[in-house]
């Protein structure tokens, strides 16, 4: 439904950001990106390309990391958040899920999921109407709430983490890498548990993901990064269709399979690196 | 029953009673390096700075008298009154909480992300600061604290094991006012870091401090409000221990005692703490009484040691120290 990206106003945008760690290790190059509210929109590309760096841009975990934002700026509805410290993003609405999980290990699941309503201020009641919302979606980390999170396996490590983002009640999740190390059963389940949570519940999503297969498939529109920039964007359909990303991405190809060496001869005459 | 049994025995709560205290300081340890990876090695010197904070409240002294005097040409050096002890605790305790934001501020929170040596070797620069500031604050003469903790035999004790034994034991009231104490303390701690929120988000930050940050926990929070506890602790080591002994330099120096006390409990467990001060102030004393009077004495300075480093050898992490959960 929400194909047709540019027409909706965006909840959040990225204007040619430039992000530089330690001083002096430039990792975007001039990121502008936009997302639109109600929407899933994926950041594709390799490793290294800049996707979580972006995110964590966003959700200004960077500075943590001894990273900046020296150029361009980020708006969340309209207003200017790269100054302000997690905390207070998570209490606007924006929060992350971090790439390759990170709970509380020694936390039980239930515990790691209430961490997750840290900044609110909610009756127990509201809270535990919450956590049951939580149970809904993910009804495996009911069986599993009183085990420690670091026993857990690794789907529903993710799930944990999903959940504990949920518990903010926010308005829009940064999912880093939800596929990372999954089997392909489960990631799919994690993946349409994320269309149902855009669906159901409104919650925006921003997702980097270099399973660019599955990712076009459930979201709406994409953005390709290369070495910190972004070098295509558009729908997630015609992102599908694209020779280049059937190529680059999705290993697809019409002439069929070439030798290893061909692929890598053609591709470094025709990266999109400007 | 042989006399060197009974004897034995009273050794053995003596132990009991000693370990206590050393547990006491190895608590404020465990805190900080759960919360914050930080191995505190100030943890003594805060609870000698807690302990003169004390005294020169209560005493009404003039903080900082010989700087003021030296520069203005002024002889000031009491305020004239007396606090009381419990307000004079509480006033501490606001000191400390002060000292333990400035700790975050000036030092660690710039230090996030660094090595767990930096970070180690930012806590000794911090402990002889710390020492010199405590000095210059409060003097470098010895001083007696008493908040009206009871001293001596105790009485009934000494009664009952005479009616049995035909031998009184002696065993101190302030020692065991100290264990009171350091169980209540612990029992709060832990309450306290179970069910209450900020000890959930304190323990989320123990674990993972990232991830702490990305669901909205401030760490700067968190750390201010561990150093706190962990300035609490001290202040409460620092008030036995300065009961016990007088408030002096060589309190600092406990916390070289709490280092094999950790090692064998776990750096990361406050029940750790607990036993591990235990085993430590009893296997010291037994070993000194037993051992001691053969080898010329003293055992009690290396004794500890030698049993964390057997620790160390045979069981890395400890007593009680957190299983390192690993999934592949």
């Amino acid at each position: 439904m929400l194909d047709g990206a540019e027409t909706e106003d965006s909840l959040l945008e990225v204007n040619n950001i430039e992000v530089i760690y330690n001083h002096v290790i430039l990792v975007l190059k001039g990121v502008s990106l936009k997302v639109p509210k109600g929407g899933i929109t994926a950041l594709l590309g390799g490793n290294g390309a800049g996707k979580t760096t972006t995110l964590k841009a966003v959700s200004n975990l960077l500075r943590s990391e001894r990273g900046e934002v020296t150029k361009g700026s980020i708006k969340y509805r309209g207003e200017r958040v790269q100054d302000l410290v997690p905390s207070e993003l998570v209490k606007k609405g924006v929060i992350q899920v971090m790439e390759g999980r990170h709970c509380f290990e020694h936390l039980t699941v239930e515990e790691n999921l209430l961490t997750g309503a840290y900044t609110r201020r909610a009756s127990r009641g509201e809270i535990d109407a919450d956590l049951n919302m939580v149970y809904d979606y993910f009804p495996r980390l009911k069986e599993r709430r009183k085990s420690q999170a670091g026993y857990t396996s690794g789907g529903e490590q993710q799930m944990v983490a999903i959940g504990r983002a949920l518990m903010s009640r926010p308005e829009m999740i940064l999912l880093d890498e939800p596929s990372m190390g999954l089997a392909p059963q489960l990631v799919e389940e994690i993946f349409n548990i994320v269309k149902s949570l855009n669906e159901n519940e409104g919650a925006t999503f921003l997702l980097a993901e270099q399973n660019t297969n599955v990712a076009l498939r459930f979201a709406h529109y994409g953005y390709i990064l290369e070495n910190g920039r972004v070098v295509m964007d558009g729908p997630a359909k015609e992102l599908r269709e694209n020779p280049d990303v059937k190529e680059f991405y999705l290993g697809m190809s019409d002439e069929g399979r070439k030798s290893f060496r061909d692929v890598r001869s053609y591709r470094r005459r025709k990266r999109w690196l400007s | 029953m042989p006399e060197q049994l009974i004897w034995g025995m009273e050794v053995f709560f003596n132990g009991l009673m000693a370990g206590v205290l050393y547990a006491l300081v190895a608590l404020g340890f465990v805190l900080i390096f759960k919360a914050s990876g930080i191995f505190n090695y100030a943890q003594g010197v805060m609870a000698l700075f807690a302990a003169l904070t004390l005294v020169g409240i209560m005493e009404g002294q003039v903080p900082f008298a010989h700087l003021i005097n030296a520069i203005f040409g002024t002889e000031i050096h009491h305020f004239g009154w007396h606090v009381p002890g419990l307000l004079a605790i509480l006033l501490t305790m606001v000191v400390m909480i002060a000292l333990a934001w400035a700790v975050n501020q000036f030092i660690f929170r710039h230090l996030v992300n660094q090595e767990p040596i930096i970070l180690f070797m930012a806590t000794i620069g911090l402990a002889y600061f710390l020492e010199g500031v405590g000095d210059i604050m409060w003097g470098s003469d010895i001083k007696k604290l008493d908040v009206g903790l009871p001293q001596g035999i105790n009485g009934p004790i000494d009664e009952l094991t005479y009616n049995i034994f035909n031998y009184g034991f002696f065993i101190d009231n302030l020692d065991l006012v100290a264990t009171l104490v350091a169980a209540l303390l612990v029992i709060a701690l832990v309450i306290f870091a179970q069910y209450s929120k900020q000890g959930r988000a304190m323990r989320a930050v123990a674990d993972d401090h990232q991830a702490a940050l990305s669901v909205g926990i401030s760490l700067n929070f968190i750390w201010v409000m561990v150093w706190s506890l962990a300035g609490f602790v001290a202040l409460v080591a620092g008030i036995m221990w300065g009961t016990k002994s007088g408030v002096q330099f060589s309190l600092s120096l406990i916390a070289l005692k709490a280092l094999p006390v950790l090692m064998l409990g776990g750096f990361t467990s406050i029940p750790g703490a607990i036993v591990g001060g235990l085993i430590i102030g009893v296997g010291e004393k037994l070993f000194e009484f037993a051992v001691g009077p053969m080898v010329g004495g003293a055992t009690e300075n290396w004794f500890a040691y030698v049993l964390a480093l057997l620790f160390l050898v045979f069981r890395p992490q400890g007593l009680f120290g957190e299983k390192i959960i690993e999934r592949v």
